[in-house]
């Protein structure tokens, strides 16, 4: 075989792909395509697929440019999770299939055109204009750059290396459930203007991205986002920094209960170390204390929940005690859980993780002295 | 029948910026790409984008480090424009949002690159390019009402009036396989250079030269199309890109015996000379034995001199890419890179305000050859350069679509000449095992290009290779003209768009050969064994390639000096 870049000896190995195949003008039903490829373990899905239309099958259809993770074509699903095909080395992908042929389907949560290509313009590209995704510049544009501090622009960096690919909206569960959900690229793409000192409109942004019952507070935390990102975006985790600056920043109190929500439940976990449910839901409807089941709202939620509540102690995933008083855990670990809370809470700023900023968990090695001309200034930034 | 006052073909940073420019400027605008415009290649562009925008420095100190760059074949009266107008420009991107890294005072920090007498880089993380192309396409978003986006349509060909002058062109919606003319009073073409024709190549699959071969097929001149850079620091297995930023940070080339050979060929400038001094240097030291690896075929780059916090955050894609690609953590071991294709610094002729000399046609960005880039471009030049002439494209253009009315062009007949052209292919017979002479798929006869023009048309060439790549691309393209396809659909018929790449990328590398031939001395990216030395008194001129009947032409013309007399090239 003339491959030029078969370089490491005796590397080429043979994997079977199981492609989902679907052809719209056939009228038929999607079907499973299976094609057996020869290439080094270490190289992509991509490349394997591409081996397959290049050789036997040129009407396998599939998104693809630049083979190396930047130009987010090539999203599918690999043995059943979102990844990039260019992104996915064979050998991992092998051994996670069930019976050792590597499954490669289209991604989810959006409609498929044809084969592994999905319609992105009816589903992420739609979710995308609905978060403003453009600067609204603070005026008056300064002649020259805008003086921001180094901290900001490297931080909104990590939302700024978002490929759209989809992979994360192929995941979203909650989308799955509420399929109006603007979902997590797209708000990952808000929180670049949001967490943008150069932008005039945060509150603008914020207070319609919580009052949205579609918005910043109808996601669940599953955390499939982040898994599925192969750029290290981090999708939830920009959600939750827009929730946090809309609660903690500018006070948005929003007609879904999300900035409640939340406050009763950091509270209850403060209190108590363990949820409370019983308490949760008034709270969050009625305001942050013991007095807010006493709210309108809170009551009628309360009533609204009696069955399920009846239903979880005829089942006795629930007791009456559970319900009317507070669950403990064991005082050292309450103390634990406290001594948490101290410790963020007592930080000058809010502590938020960003790759970009803080690198990794770990100590830079010692850099080497008599250091290039060239990195001097590179150097002086990367310690101010 | 859609009509535009101006049709960008491509939506990398060229084509947005000119739809941008002409929108601004009150023109009815149209930009159309084959791939989404995010996916187009300018987002693999990692390092920077060249101003000088410090305090300390001075445009000319920029221009002179690309006359010298270019090995004196730029035009330095466009190189000019390019560098005067690039601090502007650059604010002006920083002002529509692009998140350029800055220094401890909140300006723009600046690196160092490659041939570039100073720091004058503007850079975000390593990732600039798909910083801002996401961000021009924030912009398009933002002027939706006045400019219409056709993502995912296949442009087939131009479509040329009865005076000559370019009137629009033909195109595929690659979706439904819907073929539609559009009528425009300009067309700007902005869909990139033609590194597909050679493998391995840093370039993305879609980049295919399809500009560069309509332009020619519709009788405008190609430029310098023998100038064809490889960047030093590609992954040895794949080609893929790692950015000369981290030369730029301040890694080290090393050869098999851990030395720094960039002293030999240059001792001031080290690793940060120009790319064509640099792969040279490399393929030396790889052609001589002193290579790394288990042939031998790599040099190291080695990171680890680079503070590691700074490569966290300055270099991170890259630490992807040698994790994920290559299984290397590079701020813990050196990477084995050799020098691969990156970038035709030829294109389709034109003035500095992107006309070619067919009327009403345009083009900008690596598509173009204006010559800002000469002999060789100097990294971080190639940002501003698509957004420069982008911009002076679409600004002249929607000016000139202001002074005229819609033109009258029979589009049926292109219409009706590209569905034929589609149609015929799609009946292509596939042959079978019983066929006489079976026709060899379209994925066997680019590769067959890729690796002639990579071994024959590379960093050192010579008559002979060059006379025998000449004779290949010939039997190439009369092969691809019966090659094979499976897909006969309408909806994402990928098969038959690859069809029509390949002969785009033969047409541009029989131009690059033709030249290449012509070109009997060493300049820049072009180095022949046989001819090794630069010869002005022959050779201080442009090589210019078009297409007569069926064959190219060659024909002269000349550079443009204005304050910067030839010199010898010491980095």
């Amino acid at each position: 075989m003339a491959e030029v870049h078969d370089r490491r000896e005796g590397g080429v190995e043979s994997f079977m792909l199981r492609l989902l195949r679907y052809d719209p003008e056939s009228g038929q039903a999607p079907y499973w395509d299976e094609h057996t490829v020869q290439l080094e373990p270490h190289r992509s899905v991509l490349e394997a697929v591409l081996q397959a239309k290049d050789r036997f099958d040129g009407s396998i259809g599939i998104r693809c440019s630049c083979r190396q993770a930047i130009c987010g074509s090539c999203g599918v699903r690999v043995n059943g999770e979102p990844a990039l095909a260019c992104h996915t080395h064979l050998d991992a992908a092998k051994a996670s299939a069930r019976d050792g042929v590597i499954e490669i389907e289209p991604m989810g949560n959006m409609p498929v055109i044809k084969d592994l290509i999905v319609d992105m313009d009816a589903v992420h590209w739609k979710k995308i204009q609905r978060v403003t995704p453009w600067l609204l510049a603070k005026q008056p544009v300064p002649e020259r750059e805008y003086i921001v501090s180094k901290e900001s622009m490297v931080d909104v960096t990590q939302t700024m290396a978002c490929i759209q690919c989809g992979a994360c909206v192929s995941d979203c569960l909650a989308m799955e459930v509420d399929p109006g959900f603007i979902g997590p690229a797209a708000l990952a793409k808000a929180y670049r203007f949001v967490g943008d000192p150069r932008d005039a409109e945060h509150y603008e942004r914020l207070n319609d991205l919580a009052q949205d019952p579609q918005g910043i507070f109808d996601c669940t935390h599953c955390f499939k986002c982040v898994q599925a990102c192969p750029k290290d975006v981090n999708p939830m985790g920009q959600i939750m920094r827009l929730r946090r600056t809309a609660t903690q920043d500018f006070h948005i109190v929003d007609q879904n209960n999300g900035e409640r929500h939340e406050a009763a439940f950091a509270t209850l976990i403060r209190n108590n170390g363990i949820l409370w449910e019983a308490e949760l839901i008034p709270r969050s409807y009625g305001g942050n204390s013991w007095f807010g089941k006493f709210a309108p709202a809170a009551g009628r939620e309360l009533l609204s929940s009696v069955p399920t509540a009846i239903k979880g102690l005829l089942r006795r995933k629930m007791t009456l005690t559970g319900i009317l008083r507070p669950h403990k855990i064991p005082s050292q670990d309450l103390k634990a859980v406290q001594s948490i809370y101290d410790k963020i809470e007592s930080r000058p700023e809010r502590y938020e993780l960003n790759l970009y900023v803080v690198g990794e968990d770990e100590a830079p090695a010692s850099s080497p002295e008599g250091e290039p001309a060239g990195a001097a200034s590179g150097a002086e930034g990367s310690t101010s | 029948m859609p009509e535009h006052d101006v049709l960008i073909i491509g939506a990398g940073l060229a084509g947005q910026r000119a739809a941008l420019a002409a929108a601004q400027a009150g023109a009815n605008v149209a930009i159309m790409s084959k791939v989404h415009p995010v996916r187009s290649h300018s987002v693999a562009a990692a390092g920077g984008i060249n101003a000088a925008i410090s305090v300390d420095d001075d445009w000319h100190s920029h221009a002179y480090d690309t006359v010298k760059g270019s090995d004196f074949l730029g035009d330095q009266d466009a190189i000019e424009v390019m560098c005067s107008e690039a601090p502007q420009e650059v604010m002006h991107l920083e002002h529509m949002g692009v998140t350029f890294h800055r220094n401890a005072k909140g300006e723009m920090d600046l690196r160092a690159f490659g041939g570039a007498s100073m720091k004058r880089t503007a850079y975000v993380a390593d990732i600039t390019g798909q910083a801002l192309l996401h961000v021009l396409y924030e912009q398009l978003l933002k002027h939706h009402e006045t400019v219409a986006r056709y993502e995912e349509w296949f442009t087939t060909s131009l479509l040329l009036g009865e005076d000559g002058s370019c009137c629009g062109a033909v195109a595929r919606d690659v979706r439904s396989g819907h073929m539609e003319a559009f009528t425009a009073k300009n067309v700007i073409l902005a869909c990139g250079g033609a590194g597909q024709a050679y493998k391995p190549t840093t370039n993305g699959l879609i980049v295919t030269g399809d500009g560069i071969a309509m332009a020619y097929r519709a009788g405008a001149p190609l430029m310098d199309m023998e100038m064809v850079q490889y960047h030093p620091t590609c992954l040895v297995e794949t080609g893929i890109l790692i950015t000369e930023g981290a030369r730029g940070e301040g890694a080290h080339l090393l050869n098999a015996n851990g030395e720094r050979f960039m002293e030999k060929s240059a001792p001031n400038k080290m690793e940060l000379a120009s790319r064509d001094v640099v792969s040279r240097a490399e393929q030396i030291e790889i052609d001589e034995g002193r290579g790394v690896g288990p042939d031998k075929a790599g040099i190291y780059l080695d990171v680890t001199v680079v503070p590691r916090k700074r490569t966290l955050e300055a270099l991170r894609e890259i630490v992807n890419l040698g994790r994920d690609f290559a299984g290397v953590d590079i701020t813990r071991e050196p990477i084995m890179i050799r020098p691969g294709q990156h970038y035709i610094m030829g294109g389709v002729k034109t003035d500095v305000d992107g006309r070619t000399p067919i009327d009403g046609l345009y083009a900008a960005g690596e598509v173009a050859c204006v010559s800002v880039h000469g002999g060789n471009r100097l990294g971080a030049n190639s940002l501003l350069d698509t957004l420069i002439f982008g911009r002076r494209a679409g600004e002249h253009a929607a000016a000139r679509a202001a002074s005229m009315g819609m033109p009258r062009v029979d589009a049926n007949a292109g219409l009706r000449r590209d569905g034929e052209m589609i149609d015929a292919i799609l009946a292509r017979d596939g042959g079978g095992p019983t066929h006489p002479t079976p026709p060899r798929r379209v994925s066997e006869i680019k590769r067959e290009l890729g690796e002639t023009m990579n071994k024959q048309v590379a960093v050192f060439r010579d008559e002979q290779g060059l006379q025998s790549a000449l004779e290949t691309v010939a039997r190439l393209k009369e092969e691809s003209e019966c090659a094979s396809i499976d897909d006969r659909g309408t909806v994402f018929n990928q098969d038959v768009l690859g069809a029509i790449e390949l002969g785009f990328m033969l047409d541009c590398a029989q131009a690059t050969v033709v030249a290449a031939i012509e070109r009997k001395e060493s300049r820049g990216a072009q180095f022949r064994t046989d001819f090794p030395e630069r010869n002005d008194a022959a050779w201080l001129k442009h090589i210019d390639i078009t297409l007569v009947g069926d064959e190219p032409e060659v024909s002269y013309s000349p550079v443009t000096i204005t304050q910067w007399q030839p010199e010898e090239r010491k980095y």
